[in-house]
């Protein structure tokens, strides 16, 4: 399980994230909405450590993410990652991009790692794309092939921020079926999004941040449905119309 | 005009211009693969801001792109000598030209990693792989590829630079021209054809940067 206990973050001056706690259990998927600047991606690069945090805590499975005698890169194994760019590495063809990681991080044979990549690169619907550059195919693929990439480590935990925001709108949908596909694996997520539509759809909770604090959070039909916040109505009115 | 041209004593010598032109190719890649063994190290070092170390990357640049290559060959051979350190004509040219190379270098490569995006370093790092890794694996490969040109004329600008290897008495190419025209007196016989073969030599270097850069760069950036 991932628990993030009073944890605030600070770039100089400005503090980002006030005393945020939340957990996600194990086979739950969490859904983080809200505006531009209210702090959702820092919190998943403080969860990754690729930032640090200033005070709080954030655990892993027991394992204390930030405390300075943590093997931050081997904690990174469980944690799979996708960014709203696309990250795909443009000199490497689709199947070296998701064997990589498992070759050189894992240590697995060269046939090990390819065939855990070809069986990702399937699962997301690349099946047919091994050996081509990435450059080369749509946002939607390239992003696909990112979750693909990130899988192929067989990660207990993803995260994903707003990964289909960057998207062509006719591009978002082969996307957000790919996270379903997910969910129904029973992968442990916590998606940060602007898709109100499958966050109510997919999550088990849903919290909404506003200016590095959780405004509101609990299930989609609490929080989406009969928000208690007028933050939150107001939030929702403006990304729904 | 007439000067007469005798070629028979250049040909006769002919071998001994190839060696020379071979010690030009072998001085000028050797100091490539130094200065960018150098020249990457440095440059991670000034762009992370690593001290002491970034103080000695910035005085090394600012040294080696503001001061003449005349100058540091001097330096290595005759500067050294004086303090009692004798190295010889193609040591004190290849540390001149590695010098230079690196100071150059340690520019061009810090604008290739700064041109790519800092994301592919978090993505990189999000799959769990170390500094190392991420170096090896995902951000030098591209930042050559992008740097791939600047290199190869940094590359031909060490060839025609070795030549000042004359003024320390080395072997190479400019060196054993001048060594055979005073033999005979053939100067511009002798030069034409050193002329000729400086042209081949960076001609050459260019093909093969060409046809490695096919086989290396397959993906698109
Ligand atoms: N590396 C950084 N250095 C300084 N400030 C930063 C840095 N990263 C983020 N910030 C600031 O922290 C605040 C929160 O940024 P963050 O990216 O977490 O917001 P967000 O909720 O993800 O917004 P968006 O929906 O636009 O992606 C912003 O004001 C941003 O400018
Ligand atoms: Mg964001």
């Amino acid at each position: 399980m991932i628990s993030i206990q009073n944890v605030r973050k600070s770039f100089g001056d400005l503090e980002v994230l006030k005393g945020i706690s939340l957990d996600v259990n194990k086979g739950e998927v969490l859904s983080i909405i809200g505006g531009s600047g209210s702090g959702k991606s820092t919190l998943l690069y403080c969860i990754n450590a690729i930032e640090t945090i200033q005070s709080g805590k954030i655990i892993v499975d027991d394992i204390d993410v930030h405390n300075p005698s943590t093997n931050q890169d081997k904690l990174r194994q469980k944690l799979g990652m996708v960014f709203q760019q696309w990250n795909s590495f443009p000199h490497l063809t689709v199947l070296e991009n998701a064997a990589l990681a498992p070759r050189i991080v894992k240590g697995l044979s060269k046939d090990e790692a390819l065939s855990i990549a070809e069986k990702e690169l399937i699962h997301v619907g690349l099946g047919d794309k091994f050996d081509m550059y990435p450059t080369k195919m749509s946002g939607g693929q390239q992003q696909r092939l990112a979750i693909a990439r990130a899988l192929a480590m067989k990660p207990d935990y993803m995260l994903f921020d707003e990964i289909t925001s960057a998207l062509d709108p006719e591009l978002v949908g082969e996307v957000l079926d790919t996270l379903r596909m997910l969910r129904e694996d029973g992968m442990t997520m916590i998606c940060v999004t602007h898709e109100i539509a499958f966050a109510r759809d997919v999550s088990d909770n849903v919290a909404f941040f506003n200016q590095g604090v959780i405004e509101e959070m609990g299930t989609p039909d609490q929080v989406i449905n009969n928000p208690q916040k007028e933050t939150t109505r107001k939030f929702l009115s403006k990304v729904l119309s | 005009m007439n000067y007469e041209f005798h070629w028979n004593t250049v040909f006769q010598h002919m071998p001994e211009m190839l060696m020379g032109a071979f010690v030009t190719l072998h001085v000028s890649v050797l100091s490539m693969l130094i200065g960018i063994v150098l020249a990457v190290l440095l440059a991670i070092v000034k762009m992370n801001n690593i001290k002491p170390f970034s103080y000695l990357a910035t005085t090394w640049v600012e040294i080696a792109r503001n001061t003449p290559a005349l100058f540091q060959i001097y330096m290595a051979y005759f500067g050294l000598g004086a303090l009692g350190i004798h190295l010889s004509p193609y040591i004190a040219v290849l540390s001149a030209l590695v010098f230079v190379n690196t100071g150059y270098l340690v520019e061009t490569f810090r604008g290739g990693f700064q041109s790519i995006p800092a994301t592919q370093y978090h993505a990189s790092k999000s799959l769990g792989m170390n500094s190392f890794q991420v170096y090896r694996y995902v951000i030098l490969p591209q930042m050559f590829r992008r740097i791939y040109h600047p290199m190869t004329n940094q590359f031909v600008w060490s060839i025609l630079m070795s030549s000042l290897g004359i003024l320390v008495g080395m072997n190479e190419l400019s060196g054993e021209t001048q060594r055979l025209q005073s033999l005979s007196f053939r100067t511009l016989e002798y030069f034409i054809v050193a002329a000729c073969l400086y042209y081949l030599i960076t001609k050459l270097v260019l093909f093969s940067a060409g046809l490695a850069s096919k086989k290396l760069f397959k993906g698109e950036i």
